[in-house]
């Protein structure tokens, strides 16, 4: 036997790995984030160049984009959100199964962006709670995958029964 | 051909259209009641038969005649655009028969003007706000409306009451946000028109 070798071991230790459930629980969900485009403007072509060829979201294990909220666990809001959308947006927000997660990607998800006017929200984090804000109008692909990497990192260090414990008062009746 | 003749034909078969000179296209006005039997003779008649715009002028809070609706119809045998005017006699509460009838095209147009001047367009057949939500209170391109809007509740009571979001006023922190047009193509993201003022600072005068 090599002297040196590091790592699992199934002769000394058997088949048996010993770790937390955290890392465990959030090692599986960071690799299958399973997003939902909520394009409503022109950053929503940058959202669909990430996953084409070129850019290759599924490098990283985000591909499974789903158009249904029940699907998926991490919004992407692509766009501009007017006030007549957001109730939409949180609508779609609050039918998303635990645990969940927002991308906010562009100035105008994020702040209003250069909206400012009397019908746009001035950031989508008025409605709903976005874990990871991505600057440019339009932010390129790259700084979506990198924003998308970020989310995994944090992810990765979270509670993972923490997002099943919210406040069931905060989610809308309907 | 749009020339003299043209328009003293038009003149001479409808006395209620007056001539506006405009630089760049044949501009005519009327009151707003002969509005869809001149858009019917233009189209089967004079050949205008796409309509390319239908919008509304404020012509300020102040002004004798405030509201104009404009349409903008095209001839593709004349080659050529026709600016129709109708004034709106009552500044209160502006009416204009609707011209979908004629263009159908103009059925969301009229919708948009509606929400956005709130001028009425009778014998519409749907006309409801198309941009804002239905009971949004102010119509945001008249004069007296700012551009940062005004604070009214959100259209989904029950997202605001967990929320606690509103429609408020957008800071404008120096905007409106414009493309400067002249220059570079890399210095010509928009951005704050004059910074040396914000919400916080007051204009310099
Ligand atoms: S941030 Fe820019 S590119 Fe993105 S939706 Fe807004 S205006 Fe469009």
């Amino acid at each position: 036997m090599v002297s040196n070798e590091i790592g699992y071991n199934s002769k000394v230790e058997g088949e048996v790995i010993v770790t937390r459930a955290d890392a465990v629980v959030n090692w599986i969900r960071k690799h299958s984030v399973w997003p939902m485009p909520m394009g409503l403007a022109c950053c929503a072509i940058e959202l669909m160049a990430s996953a084409a060829s070129r850019y290759d979201i599924s490098r990283f294990g985000m591909e499974v984009m789903r158009f249904s909220p029940r699907q998926s666990d991490c919004m992407i809001v692509a766009g501009t959100v007017t006030y007549k959308m957001a109730e939409v947006v949180r609508r779609i927000y609050d039918q998303m199964g635990d645990p969940k997660w927002v991308v906010a990607m562009g100035a105008c998800a994020s702040t209003g962006g250069m909206y400012r006017s009397y019908a746009v929200m001035q950031g989508v984090d008025n409605v709903v709670p976005v874990d990871v804000y991505v600057s440019g109008c339009p932010p390129r692909p790259e700084a979506l995958l990198d924003a998308m990497m970020k989310l995994q990192d944090k992810i990765g260090n979270e509670s993972a029964i923490k997002n099943l414990s919210k406040k069931p008062e905060n989610i809308l009746a309907s | 051909m749009i020339d003299e003749d043209f328009v003293k034909s038009l003149l001479a078969g409808h006395d209620c259209i007056k001539v506006v000179h405009q630089d760049d296209c044949l501009t005519i006005s009327c009151e707003p009641e002969y509005l869809p039997k001149i858009c019917l003779h233009l189209r089967d008649e004079e050949t205008f038969d796409l309509l390319v715009d239908l919008t509304a002028i404020d012509h300020g809070v102040e002004a004798e005649i405030r509201f104009s609706v404009v349409l903008h119809l095209y001839s593709l045998i004349h080659k050529s655009y026709l600016r129709i005017h109708a004034n709106c006699l009552d500044n209160d509460c502006p009416l204009v028969p609707s011209v979908s009838s004629v263009f159908p095209a103009a059925n969301w147009h009229e919708r948009e003007t509606f929400d956005m001047f709130g001028i009425k367009f009778s014998e519409h057949p749907n006309l409801k706000r198309i941009l804002m939500w239905d009971d949004y209170p102010y119509f945001p391109l008249r004069k007296e409306f700012p551009l940062a809007g005004v604070e009214v509740p959100l259209p989904a009571a029950d997202v605001s009451e967990v929320t606690g979001a509103d429609v408020d006023p957008a800071p404008m922190m120096g905007g409106p946000f414009v493309s400067p047009g002249t220059g570079r193509m890399s210095n010509a993201e928009p951005r704050a028109k004059d910074e040396s003022w914000s919400e916080d600072a007051e204009k310099p005068l």
